[in-house]
C-alpha cells in the first residue's frame, strides 16, 4: 500500500476488520502524543537513553572500571576524559554510559513487578469487596508502612547486599499505591452500566476483572508508573549511594554520586556529572508521563 | 422597543487536531425585556451562544461576531475586568443541574452572601437580609434554615431555586437560563418556572430561555429560536409554533410522541444537508 | 402464565438503623407479548425493580416469577437468555475500550453460540446498522448509534423479555423518535414482552399499553393506557403527574402586592 493509501486505512472512521481497528486506534494515539512536543521529548531522552545502554560498548571511549591514578581527578574538558575523571583515574563518560545498563535494569524490573503485582491485589479487593477487601487493603497497608530505606537494610542484612536484592527491596515498597489507585479505579468502574450488562450476559467475576476492569486501570497504571521512574531511579541511587546497591566497581549513578561526595567543593563534577544523568532520565520520564496521560485518558471523556 | 441584547453575526470556532469545529454559525438576533426561547439538539450550538455572550469561553475557543450589545455597548469591546463586573450585575445565568453549579463545600448563606458582595456596596449584615428576602422571594418557607444548610442537603428543585435566587441577588437586567428544568422532576418543573415566570415580569428582566424541549419553550417564551449545527433555521413567535415552516421544525414537532393520541410510528425526522448550509435567518429588521 | 409477576416485593438498601426501603410491597403481573409502563419520578423505586428481578440488588424479599418460576438469589444461565436489559445511558452502557464487534461476540460467546459470524451481521442489521459499524468503538459512534448497540447485545441471546431503563431519556428528540420505532419493530418482529420504566409520559403513552405508577417505592395505581390518555386517574397522586405532565400553564398573576 502506498504512503497516502496507508494512512488513510489507519485513519478511517469505519475499519473493516478486528486488526484495522486496533491499528487504527494505536494509530491515533500515536498521533496525539505526537502533538505534544514536552511528550516528544521524554520520549527522545528514553530512546536515548536505550540507545547508550544497548550500544554501550560501542560508544564508551574507555572501559569503565581501568583505573589509573596518575590521571585522578581531572576536570570537564581533558582531552580524551570530556567529562573528567574520578578519584580512581576513571573516565566518568565511560562509566556514565555502562551505569545506564544498571539504571535500565532496575527502571525495567521494578516497572514490570509493582504494577502487576499492585494491579492484582487492587482489582480484586477492588471487586470483590466484603472480608476479600479488607484482608488485602491491610496488607497494603503494612507494606505501604515499611520505609523504603529501613526495608532495604534489613533485605541487606538478611540477603546481602546487590542490585538485586536493591530491586526487591524498591519493588516491594512501590507496589501498594498502584493497588490503591487500581482499587479505586475498580470501584467507580464497577458501579457502571457496563458492567452491569456483561454481568446479565452472564460473565463470572474473573473474566470482569481481567477482561473488563484491567483495560481501564491499564492506562492510570501505565501514567502513574511513568511519574514514579523518577522516585525510583532515585530510590536506587540512593540505596547506592548508601552502599545497599550496586556494590562497587559497579558504575551505578548513585553510587558514582556516593564516591564523589568527598570531592563536591574543589571537583564537583565527579557527583555532578551522575546526578545530570539522573535529573535527565527522570525528567524523560515525567515527561513522557504526562504525555502519555494526555493521550490515554481523554477517550473515556465523551 | 429598546433592545437590551443584540446580538449580530456570532460565530464561536474551536480549533481541533483535525481542523476548525464552528460551534455557532453566524446567529443574530434581538431581544427586548421579553422572553426569547432558543431550542435545539445537542450539538446545534444553544449553549455556546449563551456562554459566549457572556463571554465565558476561553481559549483555545474563539468568539467572533460583528456586535453583542448590551443596552447599547458592545461586550466584545469590554476587558475581562469590566465582564466581571457584568456578570451578575447586568446579565447572570442559571444552569442545568444544581449539584454541580453551586458550590459543595459553602453554606447556601455564605455563597449567597457573596454574590450580594461582589457586586453591591454593604455590609454582611445587609447582604444578609438581602438574601432571606430573596429566598423568600423564591419561594422557600424556611429560610433561615437554608441559610445554614450545605447545597446536598437541598433537593433538585430547592437547589433550582437557590440557584435563580443567587443568580437574581444583584438585580441583573438580563437572564440565560441554560436548560434550568431539565434536570428536575416533572413536578417539581412547574413550580421553578412559576418563580422564574414571576420574577422575570416583576423585574422587568429580559430571559433567554435555553432548552431542547420545543414544546416547553413555546409554553414559556414569547419568541422563539430554532437552532441547528450552529445557525438559526427559524424563529417565530411562541404562540404561532405549530404553524412552523421549516421543515426541521415541523420534522421535530412531529417526531415527538403525543400524549393524547396514540400513533403507530413516529415520524422520523430526515436531515436535510441543506440546512446547515443555508445562512443563519436573522432578527426581523 | 404471566410473563413476569412481583408479589409483595420489597427492596433496601443497606442494614439496620441505615436501611433505606427502595421498592415496597409491589405487586403487578406482565402478560407475555404484553408492554407494560413503570413511571414515576426520581427516587420512587421504578428502576430498582428492574435492578431487583435481574439481580443487581442484593436486598429483596417478596415474590418474582419469571414465566411460572419463582427467582432466588443466584440468576443462572437460563435466566439470562430469557430476560435482558437496555440501560438509560448509552454514554455508560458500553465498555470504552470494546468495538462493536468485541461487545456483541463476547456476549453470543457467553451464551453458548457457535456460529458467531452470521449471527452478528444479522443483529446489526436488524438494529438498522450495517456493516461499517462494526468495528467501531464507542467514542465514534452517536448516542443514538450506541444505544442501538446495547439493543442488539440485549438481543443476542435471543430473548423473550426486555427490560428497558429510560431508553431514549439520553437521546435528543429526533433520534428518540427512531429508537422508539425500533423498539416498536423488534417487538413484532421477535414476540417480545417491554417492562419499561419512563418518567416521560408521551413515551409511555405510545410504547405501553398498561402502567403502573410509582410513588416513593410504592405502587400506587395500575391503569390502561388509554385511561390516562384520557386524563382519569384514581389516585391523587396520578392526577397529580398527569396534570404536571401536560407541560407549563402559566397561572395568572394575583392582583396588588404581595
Amino acid at each position: 500500500m502506498s504512503g497516502a493509501g496507508m494512512r488513510a486505512w489507519l485513519l478511517t472512521d469505519t475499519p473493516r476488520s478486528r486488526g484495522q481497528a486496533r491499528a487504527a486506534a494505536l494509530y491515533q494515539g500515536w498521533l496525539a502524543f505526537r502533538s505534544n512536543p514536552l511528550a516528544m521529548v521524554g520520549l527522545a531522552i528514553l530512546i536515548l537513553l536505550l540507545a547508550v545502554a544497548a550500544f554501550a560498548p560501542l560508544i564508551a571511549p574507555h572501559d569503565p572500571f581501568v583505573q589509573d591514578l596518575g590521571n585522578r581527578l581531572k576536570p570537564l574538558g581533558t582531552p580524551g576524559h570530556p567529562l573528567g575523571t574520578d578519584s580512581l583515574g576513571r573516565d566518568i563518560l565511560s562509566r556514565l554510559i555502562y551505569g545506564s545498563r544498571i539504571t535500565l535494569y532496575i527502571v525495567t524490573l521494578v516497572a514490570l513487578i509493582a504494577p502487576i503485582a499492585g494491579l492484582i491485589v487492587g482489582t480484586v479487593a477492588g471487586y470483590l469487596g466484603g472480608w476479600v477487601d479488607m484482608v488485602l487493603m491491610r496488607i497494603t497497608d503494612i507494606f505501604l508502612a515499611f520505609p523504603r530505606l529501613v526495608l532495604a537494610l534489613a533485605f541487606v542484612a538478611a540477603l546481602g547486599a546487590g542490585i538485586e536484592n536493591a530491586v526487591l527491596a524498591i519493588s516491594l515498597t512501590a507496589w501498594p499505591p498502584y493497588a490503591r489507585i487500581a482499587r479505586a479505579e475498580t470501584l467507580t468502574i464497577r458501579k457502571s452500566d457496563f458492567i452491569s450488562a456483561i454481568r446479565l450476559q452472564g460473565a463470572g467475576p474473573i473474566r470482569i476483572v481481567t477482561r473488563h476492569i484491567w483495560p481501564l486501570c491499564i492506562s492510570s497504571l501505565i501514567v502513574r508508573v511513568t511519574l514514579d521512574m523518577a522516585g525510583i531511579i532515585l530510590a536506587a541511587a540512593g540505596l547506592g549511594f548508601l552502599g545497599l546497591g550496586a556494590q562497587p566497581p559497579s558504575p551505578e549513578w548513585g553510587a558514582m554520586i556516593s564516591e564523589g561526595r568527598r570531592f563536591i567543593l574543589d571537583h564537583w563534577w565527579v557527583a555532578t556529572m551522575p546526578g545530570l544523568a539522573i535529573f535527565t532520565v527522570s525528567l524523560g520520564f515525567n515527561l513522557l508521563g504526562d504525555g502519555l496521560r494526555d493521550v490515554l485518558d481523554p477517550k473515556n471523556e465523551t | 422597543m429598546t433592545d437590551l441584547l443584540d446580538v449580530k453575526d456570532l460565530w464561536v470556532r474551536f480549533p481541533t487536531r483535525t481542523g476548525v469545529f464552528d460551534a455557532v454559525r453566524g446567529v443574530s438576533f434581538r431581544l427586548g425585556r421579553e422572553r426569547l426561547g432558543i431550542v435545539g439538539e445537542s450539538g446545534s450550538g444553544k449553549s455556546m451562544t449563551g456562554r459566549a455572550i457572556l463571554r465565558l469561553i476561553r481559549p483555545p475557543g474563539q468568539v467572533e461576531a460583528a456586535h453583542i450589545r448590551l443596552d447599547g455597548e458592545n461586550l466584545l469591546d469590554k476587558t475581562e475586568a469590566q465582564m466581571r463586573k457584568i456578570r451578575g450585575e447586568r446579565i447572570s445565568m442559571v444552569m442545568q443541574d444544581p449539584k454541580f453549579s453551586l458550590n459543595p463545600v459553602m453554606t447556601v448563606g455564605e455563597q449567597l452572601i457573596e454574590a450580594y458582595r461582589l457586586h453591591a456596596r454593604g455590609g454582611k449584615a445587609q447582604a444578609r437580609v438581602k438574601a432571606l428576602e430573596m429566598l423568600e422571594a423564591v419561594s422557600i418557607r424556611d429560610p433561615e434554615r437554608v441559610m445554614r444548610a450545605y447545597p446536598h442537603e437541598m433537593s433538585g428543585g430547592m437547589g433550582q431555586r437557590i440557584m435563580i435566587a443567587m443568580m437574581l441577588l444583584p438585580d441583573p437586567d438580563l437572564l440565560i437560563a441554560d436548560e434550568p428544568t431539565s434536570a428536575l422532576d416533572v413536578s417539581v418543573q412547574g413550580q421553578v418556572l412559576q418563580i422564574l415566570d414571576r420574577l422575570v415580569q416583576d423585574r422587568g428582566m429580559g430571559l433567554v430561555f435555553i432548552s431542547h424541549d420545543l414544546n416547553l419553550v413555546a409554553q414559556f417564551c414569547d419568541r422563539v429560536l430554532i437552532m441547528y449545527a450552529g445557525r438559526v433555521v427559524e424563529t417565530c413567535e411562541a404562540a404561532r409554533l405549530h404553524e412552523a415552516s421549516h421543515p426541521y421544525t415541523r420534522g421535530l414537532l412531529n417526531s415527538l410522541p403525543r400524549f393524547d393520541a396514540p400513533q403507530g410510528r413516529l415520524e422520523v425526522l430526515r436531515r436535510d444537508p441543506a440546512w446547515a448550509e443555508t445562512p443563519s435567518v436573522g432578527p426581523d429588521p | 402464565m404471566s410473563a413476569l409477576s412481583f408479589q409483595n416485593l420489597d427492596v433496601w438498601f443497606g442494614d439496620g438503623h441505615d436501611r433505606v426501603d427502595a421498592v415496597r410491597n409491589a405487586s403487578f403481573e406482565v402478560a407475555p407479548g404484553e408492554s407494560f409502563g413503570l413511571v414515576g419520578e426520581s427516587g420512587s423505586g421504578k428502576s430498582t425493580i428492574l435492578r431487583a428481578l435481574t439481580g443487581l440488588a442484593p436486598h429483596w424479599s417478596g415474590e418474582m416469577r419469571v414465566e411460572g418460576r419463582a427467582l432466588g438469589h443466584r440468576r443462572d444461565r437460563a435466566f439470562y437468555k430469557k430476560v435482558q436489559m437496555v440501560f438509560q445511558d448509552p454514554y455508560a452502557s458500553l465498555h470504552p475500550r470494546q468495538s462493536v464487534d468485541q461487545v456483541l461476540s463476547e456476549s453470543l460467546h457467553l451464551h453458548g453460540f457457535r456460529d458467531i459470524e452470521p449471527r452478528i451481521e444479522r443483529l446489526l442489521d436488524d438494529v438498522g446498522l450495517g456493516p461499517a459499524f462494526r468495528f467501531r468503538f464507542p467514542h465514534q459512534l452517536s448516542g443514538g448509534q450506541r444505544q442501538r448497540v446495547a439493543i442488539a447485545r440485549a438481543l443476542a441471546p435471543e430473548p423473550s423479555i426486555l427490560l428497558l431503563d429510560e431508553p431514549t431519556s439520553a437521546l435528543d428528540v429526533s433520534v428518540q423518535a427512531e429508537i422508539l420505532n425500533l423498539l416498536t419493530d423488534l417487538r413484532t418482529e421477535h414476540r417480545l414482552t417491554f417492562l419499561m420504566v419512563s418518567h416521560d409520559l408521551a413515551v409511555v403513552a405510545h410504547m405501553c399499553e398498561r402502567i403502573a405508577v410509582m410513588q416513593a417505592g410504592e405502587i400506587v395505581e395500575v391503569m390502561g393506557v388509554d385511561e390516562m390518555r384520557a386524563m382519569r386517574p384514581s389516585h391523587p397522586y396520578t392526577r397529580t403527574l398527569l396534570e404536571a405532565s401536560l407541560g407549563y400553564r402559566r397561572k395568572p398573576s394575583p392582583a396588588g402586592p404581595g
